[in-house]
């Protein structure tokens, strides 16, 4: 699968590993060139300059032939700007995207976005550390 | 009519005080304090501290019962969040100011009136002083018609025809003729187009290719 991430901060980059790792075709995108630092050394994918807000940057990030994109910047409004940029305009199928604020994640989400918000599933997953004594996956 | 603003920088407050003053209610939501406590000071209380990309906040503002929202932050995305939730709050109608000229197709997917922003304004501008055919937007009209400035290239087909001899998409009507000596006329049948020529058309916003193939012709690729 063709796979566009937008922002390679520790989720970008993490996300990148992983389907790096199962063999998928990658391309970071990122505004500032020092943030592929974060990329684990082997990492096969590309990584491009460029914001993604702006449909030059993903067509040279490919977008005409990606089959997922993931908006995961640390600008809440930028992953929804870029999200349906990459949806409305370039006809992406699998549009993922990032945001904190869940009360604007539950908007997104009705408005057609597949949206993640890790402030209402962490604050999930620590309550319950604290009251079932459970232990998150992945850690 | 009740407007909220989203943004109160230059656009947001000459905004609000027009509307002010044709007697609507208006609120503007700005994020920086120091701003709003400035708008209360020229406007009264007709601002309010908070970032209109929050439901929250639009909520404390009384969105739900607002007959227009107009976002006009200098960030398009927050402008089109904006617009977004202030439609799925109900809001009949919402116009964001693009600053970027390219992010205009989204908004229009999104169902989103946008304002012609300071960039393109400019880009007019300039382009008003290009010799070629080319056609400027001027003003998007929400009932799907706009109203565009040509200038006619000497290769424009219909350079030394009278305005009756001219084809022209449907609802597209020709208002004013410049002369290039800059003289404004408002044009007859009879009124002569030579190359040079300034139009101020009315046009729907679909008729623009049918428009620029009649008064400009073959635009060897150069298209805006």
């Amino acid at each position: 699968m063709n796979v566009i991430i937008m922002g390679c901060g520790r989720l970008g980059a993490r996300i990148a590993m992983l389907l790096d790792e199962q063999g998928h075709s990658i391309t970071v995108l990122d505004t500032n060139a020092s943030a592929f630092r974060r990329l684990p050394e082997g990492f096969r994918g590309r990584v491009t300059v460029g914001n993604g807000m702006d449909g030059p940057a993903l067509e040279k990030a490919g977008i005409r032939a990606t089959d997922a994109f993931f908006a995961v910047t640390q600008g809440d409004n930028r992953n929804y700007f870029a999200s349906q940029l990459a949806k409305e305009v370039y006809g992406v199928k699998r549009v993922l995207c990032r945001i904190y604020d869940p009360v604007r994640e539950g908007i997104f989400r009705e408005l057609g976005l597949e949206t993640f918000s890790p402030t209402s599933l962490g604050a999930g997953i620590m309550v319950d550390m604290l009251l079932k004594g459970s232990t998150p996956k992945g850690s | 009519m009740y407007v909220l603003i989203a943004g109160g920088g230059k656009v947001g407050f000459y905004l609000a005080q027009e509307l002010l003053q044709s007697n609507h209610e208006v609120l503007i939501l700005e994020q920086d304090a120091n701003r709003v406590a400035a708008i209360i000071e020229e406007l009264g209380e007709n601002a309010m501290h908070g970032d209109g990309c929050e439901a929250t906040t639009l909520d404390a503002a009384g969105v739900a019962r607002a007959d227009l929202v107009a976002a006009v932050t200098g960030d398009d995305e927050d402008n089109l969040v904006v617009c977004e939730i202030a439609r799925q709050r109900g809001v009949p109608r919402t116009i964001a100011r693009i600053n970027n000229p390219k992010n205009e197709l989204l908004f229009k997917r999104r169902g989103i009136e946008t304002t012609i922003s300071a960039t393109q304004a400019v880009l007019a501008q300039i382009e008003q002083e290009l010799p070629t055919g080319e056609m400027i937007p001027l003003l998007q009209m929400h009932s799907g018609l706009e109203l565009v400035e040509i200038k006619l290239p000497e290769t424009s087909p219909v350079s030394g025809r009278s305005i009756r001899e001219v084809l022209l998409p449907p609802e597209s009507l020709i208002s004013l003729v410049v002369d290039p000596g800059g003289v404004p006329r408002i044009p007859s049948g009879d009124t002569r187009l030579n190359p040079g020529d300034a139009l101020v058309v009315v046009t729907r916003r679909e008729s623009s290719p049918m428009l620029r193939a009649a008064l400009i012709g073959s635009t060897h690729g150069l298209d805006t």
